[in-house]
């Protein structure tokens, strides 16, 4: 285990390294001058910010040097300095991962619960009406577009219903709580305004459901497969013929069993949930890292573009290597080396 | 799979047997909206980009889901939607069956420091999540379906890549292959004529099943504002546009409901294939 923690923990460092390459590759796919991309264009007028940007990136010096010099700004946590907020990348970015993160983990925790939910019901009523409805509702969250169904909720419940409320993190004659951790939900309650609690809550509905839909699908499909398997095991025979009600079986022998995949499947869903958050945070004015890369692009402002995809990119490894530490942790039968 | 094949199975011709249920309608969608993809020139309702009639009208009979803020009509404009989302996705898939193939069966195949070389590339590619690469790549390369559509390539032909690797390495030590070495069949012709048949199976079914996905990207490029622009009728882009006329409904509705079919349609048809020829998905 040590060892196997220790090399996992080795590579990171080159993964990370191999992942800042492919973003300096794609900053310089730019078919033009790679000064817009760094300046933008309002600024290439100005010899005083052109010559500041050459000397820090490197731009009058050779490919090997300019990889260089981005390596260097990067290991210094400078990613150049956004567009259209005027702040440096890694500020912007710092200060937007709240919201984002408070999104995409109710998201998860909320997909997991029903998904699992799903998928029990679905594997115990195999080839039944139960079970294809899952399968449907499972299939219908992997093939939404999130931007879709994001406009046609927040249509039926906000515009037409009133049942809640319209886009942003809370209403926008309110005022944010104090920053301690940056979730909303927690923040409010440390301070003890339980109106802005149950606001930011209501707020979180919406795009949760939609984020967390996609998530139900990839869960109750695992679920459903891996308690299948654990059912043709000589284990819950045994269960079965002592005569223990079938809920017993399920939920005190099979589904633990059956629910150890589900680890390593969470860092699948991260990206999903990612990739999620950039058109759902979109859709409802979502103050995160997703809306931020979206209007990066709409903007072509890519320094913004360049740290996001970053940051996805090292977020992704990370979760990767949590899950698959949790997963050794969570089944002795699986030996690492 | 087995490869014992039952008399019966062998016998009965005509419609194989992972098409039924679910899986025969998401077909049948399939089916249609190519049609409709290839022949809507032809029987148009109304020209896509020109003013028909009064601006944001709802539904009625003369305009099934409506008008637009410029006075389009939007059925019309969804069906031809589809003449830029289906060909993109398919170029995009089989651009990157092709190089995901080169690349795998070269890795899987020689082995050694290229194999080496090439999967390290594959696997940090895929340490991105795809829309993000995607939207960093087009933003780069500069908006538009072109750029769009070399982005997606880009992002997706590493699954190809690792799936068919996997999938040479298991089938190259065959005996078959084995005795084809022996007797001395060029190694090109061995991997063409021996490996790749055998190991093709789970590229071509999770082709089917990412079609789907691509047709959500490139719709979801074209809603950032990267793919396809607004005059042209691309599902995305049209999205975006009922999003600005927020409380006309149809407009979004229309376009996000062909996504949707497209989408699932491809899904089934791929969950599908998977289960009957017992194909685990790359991840």
């Amino acid at each position: 285990m040590k060892r196997y923690l220790a090399r996992r923990m080795a590579v990171m460092p080159f993964l990370l390294f191999g992942i800042a390459s492919i973003v300096f590759l794609v900053s310089r796919m730019t078919p033009g001058d790679p000064l817009v991309t760094i300046v933008g264009e309002r600024n290439l007028n100005n010899p005083e910010i052109v010559a500041a940007a050459k000397a820090q990136w490197g731009l009058d010096q050779s490919m090997p040097q300019q990889y260089a010099s981005f390596m260097k700004n990067l290991v210094k946590g400078n990613l150049g300095t956004s567009f259209s907020t005027r702040q440096p990348v890694m500020h912007d970015l710092w200060e937007r991962l709240p919201a984002t993160l408070e999104l995409t983990i109710y998201a998860l925790l909320g997909g997991v619960t029903v998904g699992i939910v799903l998928g029990v019901l679905a594997a115990r009523h195999r080839n039944k009406f139960i079970d294809h409805v899952s399968r449907f509702f499972a299939l219908i969250g992997s093939s939404l577009p999130a931007f879709w169904a994001g406009l046609l909720l927040l249509y039926v419940f906000y515009a037409r219903l009133g049942w809640l409320p319209g886009p942003g993190r809370i209403d926008p004659r309110g005022l944010a709580p104090n920053k301690v951790t940056g979730f909303y939900t927690v923040d409010s309650l440390l301070q003890g305004d339980f109106g802005l609690f149950k606001d930011s809550v209501m707020h979180l509905i919406l795009p949760a459901t939609v984020l967390g839909w996609g998530v139900v699908g990839i869960v109750s499909r695992l679920v459903r497969a891996s308690l299948l398997d654990e059912f043709s095991m000589d284990y819950v025979r045994v269960a079965r013929a002592m005569g223990l009600r079938e809920r017993t079986v399920v939920n005190t022998h099979a589904l633990r069993n059956a629910l150890l995949p589900t680890i390593t499947i969470v860092a699948f869903t991260f990206a999903f949930l990612l990739t999620g958050a950039v058109l759902t945070e979109t859709v409802f004015s979502w103050p995160g890292v997703g809306s931020y890369a979206v209007n990066a692009s709409r903007t072509l402002d890519y320094p913004a573009i360049i740290g996001v995809t970053l940051l996805g990119g090292t977020a992704f490894l990370l979760t990767n290597l949590i899950s698959d530490i949790a997963y050794a942790f969570a089944d002795p039968r699986i030996r690492l080396s | 799979m087995t490869d014992v094949i039952s008399p019966a199975r062998r016998l009965r011709r005509g419609r194989p047997e992972w098409l039924r249920g679910p899986a025969l309608v998401g077909a049948i969608a399939i089916t249609v909206w190519l049609l409709v993809a290839l022949t809507v020139p032809l029987w148009s309702p109304y020209d896509p980009l020109a003013e028909v009639a009064p601006r944001l009208q709802g539904p009625s009979w003369h305009h099934l889901m409506g008008t637009d803020q410029l006075g389009r009509d939007v059925f019309t404009r969804m069906l031809w939607g589809s003449r830029t989302s289906l060909p993109v996705a398919f170029v995009v898939i089989l651009s990157s069956v092709v190089i995901g193939t080169i690349v795998g069966a070269i890795a899987g195949y020689r082995g050694g420091w290229i194999d080496a070389v090439l999967m390290r590339f594959v696997d940090i590619t895929m340490a991105f999540p795809p829309i993000l690469l995607a939207m960093a790549i087009t933003a780069s390369l500069g908006p538009g379906v072109r750029n769009a559509l070399i982005a997606m390539v880009l992002v997706w032909w590493p699954i190809y890549a690792r799936l068919l690797r996997a999938q040479v390495i298991a089938v190259k030590q065959r005996e078959y292959v084995e005795s084809a070495e022996a007797i001395g069949v060029k190694r090109f012709a061995i991997l063409r004529r021996y490996v790749l048949p055998m190991a093709y199976t789970p590229v071509l079914v999770n082709a089917t099943m990412d079609f789907g996905q691509v047709v959500l990207l490139t719709a979801s490029l074209s809603f950032i504002g990267l793919g396809a622009r607004p005059p042209s009728p691309e599902w995305g882009a049209m999205i975006t546009e009922g999003a600005t006329q927020f409380y006309s409904w149809w407009i979004a509705t229309a376009p996000g409901l062909a996504i949707l079919v497209v989408v699932l349609a491809f899904n089934y048809v791929g969950d599908a294939l998977r289960d009957s020829f017992d194909v685990k998905g790359v991840l």
